[in-house]
């Protein structure tokens, strides 16, 4: 028996009703990454992390179980589950998140942020403020939840003063650019992607990057918001030379991520698709988004293949900082 | 036998971003979708212009695995805004079926 669609979705709905985020978060979970680096609270330019990158442990976590789950008989009983996470969170009781992998991703956003200061953009940040940006509820398709959530981030904005924001990954840079806009009177956010915050600016490489890389291009950037050049005049400026895989640009191939909540065998056989034509083209691999980078990682087999976010290719030309050396701990 | 219902064919077709009429039934979409889903979105969207509530409903599972990539998007002839059609279709699902809405 496949996952119910309606009882998983309906504790994601639930979670974003009660909790303000599919999977909550404490505010160190959301805000750890960003200790020590001095970023002003509030302003008119803030980074909005849109918690993405924040929820990977946790959606790594849940997945797993979701896979056992699959296929068993305890998909009947996900109705007394959605029932009694209206009281309790049980995504708490769920499934540990991997302490290694948290570092992983809290530096990602390090990084990006990092970059931002090399190439000296001012800008604040709301920390325990910040709420999820909705992605999955509105790619599901449940509007009215969707449209109030939307309305509560937008507040979040206006209370703090903000005009201009920078996003870190495509689906949140799709919510607030192209979605809000549709559902929110008055709407007037100025939304830029860190890249293509960094492409415009005079960011200059401390080092160069002397090897191939191979971009994976997300569907959302690619298709939906047209960032397609910044990625590659980032490296390219920065010394490394950009191999095209089978189906990249705006013809790019899908991950699988976005049907991980509800078909993670389908969402894995995509995912090593993906993969198969990504090694074709070379081995280091640089990936957007970290829906993207979660679930290829997870369908890459052969241990040559190295796949990393694009943050930490452009952290070490950029802010000469030594690969998956650096590290905060949590 | 298909059977129709008019007011399930008047609450799709009247939300004002489904716009599966513009369909030329070239097939492209479901030769490129990276998912290999045949009946998306051509047939899928016949039987909710035309009213054929159950067969939407019996395909649920195919409509919740639409990765909404819009490669379909990409290379349709008749620039057909399919992924919004999709999602319009799993929000009446959401509403009338799963009962998942704020009100």
């Amino acid at each position: 028996m496949a996952l119910p669609i309606n009882n998983v979705l309906g504790i994601l709905v639930d979670n974003l009703i009660k909790r303000k985020s599919v999977l909550r978060l404490s505010k160190h979970q959301v805000t750890d990454w960003s200790r020590g680096l001095n970023i002003p609270k509030g302003g008119q330019t803030v980074i909005y992390t849109g918690h993405m990158y924040q929820l990977i442990p946790s959606i790594t976590a849940m997945a797993g179980k979701m896979a056992v789950f699959e296929n068993s008989w305890i998909t009947k009983f996900f109705g007394v589950g959605r029932f009694f996470n209206k009281f309790i969170n049980l995504a708490w009781f769920m499934a540990r998140t991997d302490p290694e992998e948290t570092r992983q991703y809290n530096n990602m956003l390090r990084n990006i942020a990092r970059l931002l200061q090399q190439a000296n953009i001012k800008f604040g940040y709301l920390y325990g403020e910040e709420l999820y940006s909705g992605a999955l509820i509105h790619d599901e398709g449940v509007d009215d939840v969707f449209k109030e959530h939307a309305q509560k981030v937008f507040a979040m904005f206006k209370r703090n003063g903000v005009k201009s924001v920078i996003t870190v990954d495509p689906h949140t840079t799709n919510m607030l650019r192209s979605v809000y806009p549709k559902y929110i009177e008055g709407y007037d956010l100025e939304v830029k992607s860190y890249l293509e915050v960094l492409a415009e600016s005079n960011i200059e490489a401390l080092q160069t990057l002397d090897l191939d890389v191979v971009i994976h291009d997300s569907c959302v950037y690619a298709r939906y918001e047209n960032i397609v050049n910044e990625p590659r005049q980032l490296l390219r400026k920065a010394g490394a030379k950009i191999n095209e895989p089978q189906y990249a640009e705006k013809l790019t191939h899908c991950c699988g991520g976005p049907i991980e909540s509800f078909f993670p065998g389908k969402a894995k056989a995509i995912a090593e698709k993906r993969i198969e034509q990504l090694g074709t083209a070379g081995n280091n691999i640089a990936a957007m988004c970290p829906i993207c980078l979660v679930n290829l990682k997870h369908a890459a087999k052969n241990e040559n293949i190295k796949i990393k976010d694009i943050s930490e290719y452009l952290a070490k030309a950029y802010i000469g900082v030594p690969q998956s050396t650096e590290s905060i701990r949590t | 036998m298909i059977k129709v219902d008019s007011k399930f064919a008047k609450t799709i077709s009247k939300a004002k971003e489904f716009d599966a009429s513009a369909c030329l039934n070239c097939g492209v979409c479901s030769a490129v979708c990276p998912m290999g889903i045949n009946m998306l979105p051509r047939q899928l969207f016949h039987y909710a212009l035309l009213g054929a509530k159950e067969k939407v409903l019996e395909n649920q599972e195919t409509i919740f695995s639409c990765l909404l990539c819009r490669m379909c998007e990409e290379n349709c002839p008749a620039d057909v805004t399919i992924a919004e059609n999709v999602r319009t279709i799993r929000g009446y699902i959401n509403r009338e079926v799963f009962g998942l809405s704020r009100n």
